[in-house]
């Protein structure tokens, strides 16, 4: 099944490096990894998914508590979460089309962040069902690219914070 | 669920003493004012060492660590051991951390230096081997841009040291190589690298030993719960069929003491990995000897019938348990591991405990009650009774178990020090040689690097100067780092080293013979004359020829005292090592006597 990890990583250099490097040499074959900046500048923090046994998940975990740059780690697969996944999408929409990609659009809450005369680039963001949904309903319009973020997750209010230099 | 971690960050201001509370400022000390002094960031690295009681430092010099051996110069208390190549380096100070149970340390130069320390580390990670490496690296403002000499170390050894640093600024090389030495010795011990930049050595930095902080404090592995224990110390108490599996962490850990009183209130079977050998004693009644694929056929039983393993220290690893789905399929298992990544990771533990090996024991210990294992126990004599460990010297060739159990009865009164290569002898050695006290027994296990016998001797030889160091190897692994007689002859360390010279990669030729239909491949070797080579680089070089002339030359080897030896003990060719239970097979898979020597009989009469 998928497993949602939450890491909070020191910030410096090589750490993303030694991270992808366990789960290279240990074999654990990430579906998304996410890494974005904090509420302090010292520290990182990562959301990963990996598609593996619950044995799996739990190496993945004790594994990256080994490292010495992650301060903390958490499986929050069966917690109350939060998650999100937010994606940027570059579709034809030439006059004749544009109504018809804008419908969708409203539809799924996205919001268009770019015109020309012939594309539009529209966000998303929504747990990641949502997205897809979302996108094969682009599909038939002519996708030209596609990024996502992948995974992000956060506890739920009221859930007690883990402190940063504390783990 | 969350894991504790032991680790934690804690900022510049914050006291790295794991009794006060994350924040709490350091009292007052209470001496004289402190002086800063201004040095180089090389002779503050030279001072941290000294502060961490470095004693013997064994490397290679080159461009990017001449500022640091200049700061060498100065200190006189370092004394530095000019191996011929950082591999050796690296291995003597695993034999020298093995035997004292602090770090070795040890260097190369940047680019190829470094490089070269690559398979020590890796065999240092496997084998849990606390060593602090430090590296030249390429001045600062070439990193990058693949100057001469330049090379990756701290990416390319990630996945083989517990951690790394490149250290760009020079006020931190102190606190770094401090922080280095608190972590190889932390939790699950392990190698650690610090590479630092030529231009970096030659900074000047203010250097006050009481400033050093390092950036996370190392607090002492956790403790199991009382619940754990209780549940762990029931699940003991009742068990019919109870083993004890001991591994390298009982040594780590230094658990011996707690151990012997844990496995004699119990009264159970105590069978050990090659890694645990001498953490209980191997005379005792209740040793069963080694474990896995060359171990006795009582240990393997005894494994494979138990209702409960008690593991201590060790990991299951496939030498041990060769076929994972098939492995003691009746027992529940207590796992005792100070890393919690062991735990489940290839057997599930019905009983966790988490933490140091001797803490843990000592907690358990009184909670346990004697099981009844009579009836246990008679069917383990049997096994034991029926499965000796067997050789059969005739007047031919001598045969290495021959010289190898010779030579324990010839030295186990002077409690020696045995380091091995790796290949049949190494195992020979395990089987016939007994070990009643841990630090005794020093080889290659995880990674079973050829090479690594005779630098881990000369290691061991300067950590236990007053031991009988002896070096049992193989003809192919002699040579994989032969140049450390070099090292050992000019600093006059006498290490005894008996080679088993059976003119092949006898492992190699073993399995090509059961496995490859006997289509010999780049196995012979024939023509070293390995006395030659060992008086070429100033030892002592012997041959002992034949079974009748062979205690003399070892008496001889065994009495020399300033000089390295080297006798080349001529074997015979084709003796294959039993018991013998193939990789990937279940237990009833397992040789246990060479089926040749009915043969062997056959023909002579
Ligand atoms: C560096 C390295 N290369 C290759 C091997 C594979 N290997 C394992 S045992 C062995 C043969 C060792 O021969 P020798 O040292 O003569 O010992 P013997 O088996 O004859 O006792 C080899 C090549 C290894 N373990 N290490």
């Amino acid at each position: 099944m998928k497993h949602t990890i939450i890491a909070l990583v020191e910030n410096e250099p090589g750490v993303l490096n030694r991270i992808s490097s366990l789960f290279r040499r240990r074999g654990f074959n990430i579906e998304s990894l996410t890494v974005c900046r904090t509420e302090s500048p010292d520290y990182s923090r990562m959301t990963l998914v990996v598609d593996t046994s619950d044995t799996d998940a739990e190496q993945v975990q004790k594994q990256l508590a080994k490292i010495i740059n992650v301060v903390d780690v958490q499986d929050v697969t069966h917690e109350p979460i939060v998650v999100r996944d937010a994606v940027l999408v570059k579709i034809k929409a030439d006059a004749a089309a544009r109504a018809d990609v804008m419908t969708i659009a409203e539809i799924f809450n996205a919001k268009v962040v770019d015109v020309s005369p012939e594309e539009l680039i529209i966000e998303a963001v929504g747990y990641e069902s949502r997205v897809d949904a979302f996108l094969e309903m682009l599909k038939p319009k002519g996708i030209i690219e596609i990024t996502r973020t992948g995974r992000i997750a956060m506890p739920r209010c009221g859930t007690p914070v883990r402190a940063m230099n504390n783990a | 669920m969350a894991y504790e971690q032991s680790k934690s960050t804690s900022t510049a201001s914050a006291s790295a003493d794991p009794a006060l509370p994350p924040n709490a400022k350091k009292p007052a000390p209470v001496r004289p004012a402190r002086v800063k002094r201004r040095m180089k960031a090389a002779q503050a690295l030279m001072e941290v060492l000294v502060r961490e009681g470095t004693t013997h430092f064994f490397g290679h010099p080159g461009g990017a660590t001449l500022p640091m051996y200049d700061a060498l110069y100065d200190f006189p208390q370092i004394k530095h051991y000019l191996v011929r190549h950082e591999q050796i380096g690296v291995h003597a100070a695993s034999g020298y951390a093995r035997v004292t149970g602090r770090p070795g340390v040890c260097t190369g130069t940047s680019g190829p230096g470094a490089t070269n320390l690559v398979t020590g580390l890796t065999d240092a990670i496997m084998d849990s081997t606390p060593i602090v490496t430090i590296t030249g690296q390429v001045a600062s403002n070439w990193i990058g841009k693949d100057g001469f000499q330049e090379a990756d170390i701290t990416g390319m050894t990630i996945p083989v040291t517990k951690h790394n640093w490149l250290v760009q600024n020079e006020h931190n090389v102190a606190s770094t190589v401090h922080e280095a030495f608190k972590l190889a010795m932390h939790g699950r011990q392990g190698p650690v690298l610090v590479d630092i930049p030529r231009d970096v050595f030659q900074r000047e930095v203010e250097f006050d030993a009481e400033d050093l902080v390092s950036k996370h404090s190392y607090r002492a592995p956790s403790k199991p719960t009382v619940q754990a224990l209780a549940a762990a110390a029931e699940a003991i108490s009742n068990a019919k069929r109870p083993i004890l599996y001991v591994g390298g962490g009982a040594i780590s850990s230094n658990a011996s003491k707690e151990l012997f009183e844990f496995a004699t209130k119990l009264g159970a079977p105590v069978a050990m990995t090659l890694m645990g050998k001498g953490a209980f004693p191997e005379t005792h009644e209740l040793a069963v000897g080694m474990l896995g694929m060359h171990g006795t056929a009582c240990a393997n039983y005894t494994m494979h019938n138990s209702d409960l393993i008690i593991a201590l220290g060790a990991r299951f690893d496939d030498r041990v348990t060769l076929k994972l789905d098939t492995f003691a399929p009746y027992a529940k298992v207590v796992h005792v591991e100070v890393d919690p990544a062991e735990v489940n990771k290839n057997r599930t533990a019905d009983f966790p405990l988490h933490g140091d090996l001797n803490v843990v024991l000592q907690e358990l210990t009184p909670l346990v009650r004697r099981p009844d294992t009579e009836a246990w126990w008679k069917q383990v004599s049997e096994w034991r009774q029926k499965h000796p460990l067997v050789y059969h010297q005739g007047d031919g060739a001598i045969l290495p178990q021959f010289a190898i159990d010779t030579l324990y009865k010839m030295t186990k009164h002077r409690n020696p020090v045995v380091t091995t290569d790796v290949g049949q002898h190494q195992m020979w050695t395990a089987q016939f040689f007994k070990f009643d006290q841990p630090r005794k027994f020093i080889t290659s296990g995880g990674l079973g690097t050829m090479g690594y016998g005779m630098p881990a001797a000369m290691g061991a030889q300067c950590g236990a100067p007053n031991d009988l160091v002896m070096c049992i190897s193989g003809d192919g692994s002699f040579m994989q780092c032969v140049q450390t007689l070099m090292t050992a002859s000019e600093n006059n360390l006498p290490i005894k080293v008996f080679v088993m010279n059976n003119n092949h990669l006898g492992m190699v030729r073993q399995w090509q013979e059961l496995f490859y239909q006997e289509r010999y491949k780049s196995v012979h070797m024939p023509n070293q004359d390995l006395a030659k080579i060992a008086e070429a680089f100033g030892c002592v070089g012997m041959q002992a020829r034949t079974p009748d002339e062979m205690e003399r030359v070892f008496e001889k080897a065994l009495a020399i005292e300033n000089k390295p030896c080297v006798v080349d003990v001529f074997c015979d060719q084709e003796e294959n090592c039993y018991p013998m239970w193939p990789s990937g097979t279940a237990i009833d898979a397992m040789i246990i006597d060479d089926p040749r020597y009915a043969k062997k009989l056959r023909m002579k009469n």
